[in-house]
């Protein structure tokens, strides 16, 4: 790893008025010094925001909840109100890597991730997300990557709080010294590969991600998460699941489908959505809505066995979701 | 990370470090790798560093891309060492203070061989630059038991045999007592969880979920 100095904050103001010149902000540190031991990131400086206090904790508010940047995904598995009334988040927080990285890594962090793709993440191969013109993924090993809306990039989101998120309609907010506080929806937080191939999000390096905020579901929400990996434990999600569903009796008046390592950006599959939205849920609604949610896949040489995985994940996490189904033992966490 | 060797540090030999004769590789290693020039070049850089630290605005704490003296609260004592920045918990830890039961395996948190406790909690010291240890509480496998008495967890391990090479053990027993401390009463099912991040190569699971529920006093059920 490069050598670098250090500016350790204690204060947002003072973090905020760090970031110039390429300084490179971190907070947990698990993803930022695993690409710096890679060697594809190299930063002089960093600003180490970890020891900012007021940026940790979860808020309850009358419209919802906030959950500061730098809450490590443990607290947010293990707080009891996320459990009751988020559940889809505490799933995806508590699935997440393994116990001792929840232990560290902050939801900030989780979902400034950078893209998973080991070409990418090689200092090796310089490709089309560093400013090259080439995908190594198209035509070499692609069994990780993804089979839907990848454009020139066929890398996966790597975030599974992102996939909770997204179900949830969160609201990340981004701070300046310049412009102060805005908020941006979940939804247009992320950029496809081919609307810009060199940005992942539409955070600017002079911003930092301070709070994310989450309204308050629905009477009658029920909502669950799960992935699945290669290994039982600590893996990395070859198909991962959100589930969200307004229930009405037994109708289900609203529901969201939201899918992680299936393309670049975390995604709502709204075929699947369709076939939940004014009908009961059960195992026949749930395997059409998976079955749905492969509209439109286009998987690569490698990994056409997502196609199949991801109506089964999709399947099982609406019947957990719904209370019809004990989670997956074989899915992975 | 071959490019990388955080500062040398001289270390006092202790019982752990000695072997026949006194000379250990270890031992050896480490004095040969310091020189009276790596001190004066220290020294130097601290007088620039508390140049900078004055012109730092509030909030702020600035540390230089080259070594530093910080003090690390391990195991109940305060050990003063030099770091950079970019020195990892773990490296401190084996390399700086010759504490050598951390493990370092895959080096990317990916197998928790390294998993120390930070105020308690479990993390991977592989994944944790020693600055973010400064004012913490570190606890290693070799504060984890008194020179009269061994954790339960360890002497549970002993009792069940409960390793094979014996090189992810110091990171399974991290993660194991942290369970106990947290839960004194788990289930195989939490035990499971508490060391999913555990990697035992030799596949020596069963016999860890034993011993920890031992440990604490219960029996293992049939996985």
């Amino acid at each position: 790893m490069n050598s670098f100095s250090l500016a350790d904050c204690t204060t947002v103001e003072a973090a905020l008025s760090q970031l110039k010149n390429g300084a490179v902000v971190k907070a947990g540190g698990v993803d930022l010094l695993d690409r710096m031991k890679n060697g594809t990131d190299t930063p002089n400086r960093l600003v180490n925001i970890r020891n900012i206090r007021e940026l940790r904790g979860i808020q309850s508010t009358p419209d919802g909840v906030t959950i500061g940047a730098l809450t490590t995904l443990a607290e947010i598995a293990d707080d009891p109100t996320i459990r009751a009334q988020y559940t889809i988040l505490s799933d995806a927080c508590g699935h997440a890597a393994t116990p001792h990285i929840r232990n560290m890594a902050t939801i900030g962090g989780n979902v400034l991730q950078e893209l998973q793709c080991w070409y990418f993440r090689s200092a090796e191969f310089q490709c089309i997300r560093k400013g090259k013109e080439q995908c190594f993924a198209f035509s070499g090993l692609n069994q990780y990557h993804a089979i839907m809306d990848y454009g020139g990039c066929p890398s996966v989101a790597p975030s599974s709080s992102a996939v909770a998120l997204l179900a949830l309609n969160a609201t990340i907010e981004l701070t300046s010294a310049a412009k102060g506080k805005r908020k941006v929806a979940i939804q247009n937080f992320y950029v496809q590969p081919d609307a810009n191939p060199h940005r992942f999000n539409v955070k600017a390096d002079e911003e930092l991600l301070t709070a994310i905020h989450i309204p308050k579901p629905a009477p009658g929400t029920r909502s669950a998460y799960q992935k699945y990996g290669e290994k039982e434990s600590h893996d990395w999600a070859i198909a991962d699941a959100g589930i969200l569903l307004e229930m009405d009796g037994d109708i289900c008046r609203r529901a969201v489908v939201t899918m992680g390592a299936a393309s670049p950006v975390v995604r709502r599959s709204k075929e699947a959505e369709a076939v939940l939205t004014g009908k009961p849920i059960t195992r026949d609604t749930a395997r059409a809505a998976g079955k749905a949610s492969m509209t439109g896949a286009m998987p690569l040489s490698m990994n056409g066995y997502k196609v199949q995985l991801f109506p089964i994940a999709i399947y099982r996490t609406i019947l957990l979701a719904a209370g019809q189904m004990e989670r997956d033992p074989s899915a992975a966490g | 990370m071959s490019d990388h060797q955080p500062p040398h540090r001289e270390l006092p030999e202790t019982s752990s470090t000695t072997g026949n004769k006194g000379i250990t590789r270890r031992g050896f290693l480490k004095g040969a790798g310091i020189t009276a020039a790596g001190t004066a070049l220290l020294d130097g850089v601290q007088s620039l560093q508390q140049e900078a630290q004055a012109a730092t605005p509030k909030g702020v704490m600035e540390y230089g891309a080259e070594a530093f003296p910080v003090t690390l609260n391990i195991n109940g004592k305060e050990h003063a060492l030099h770091v950079e920045t970019r020195t990892m918990l773990a490296e401190a830890l084996r390399i700086g203070l010759g504490m050598t039961g951390t493990k370092i395996s895959c080096d990317r948190g990916a197998c928790s061989s390294c998993t120390v406790w930070l105020d308690k909690l479990p993390v991977n010291s592989c994944m944790t630059l020693a600055v973010d240890a400064i004012g913490h509480r570190v606890t290693t496998i070799e504060g984890l038991s008194t020179d009269s008495e061994v954790h339960p967890v360890q002497a549970a391990f002993v009792r069940h045999d409960a390793m094979q090479c014996g090189f992810c053990t110091p990171g399974m027993v991290m993660s194991c007592a942290a369970l106990i401390e947290r839960n004194p009463h788990p289930t195989e099912r939490d035990v499971r969880v508490a060391i999913s991040g555990n990697l035992c190569r030799c596949g020596t699971y069963p016999k860890v979920f034993a011993a920890t529920l031992d440990a604490a006093g219960q029996h293992a059920t049939k996985a």
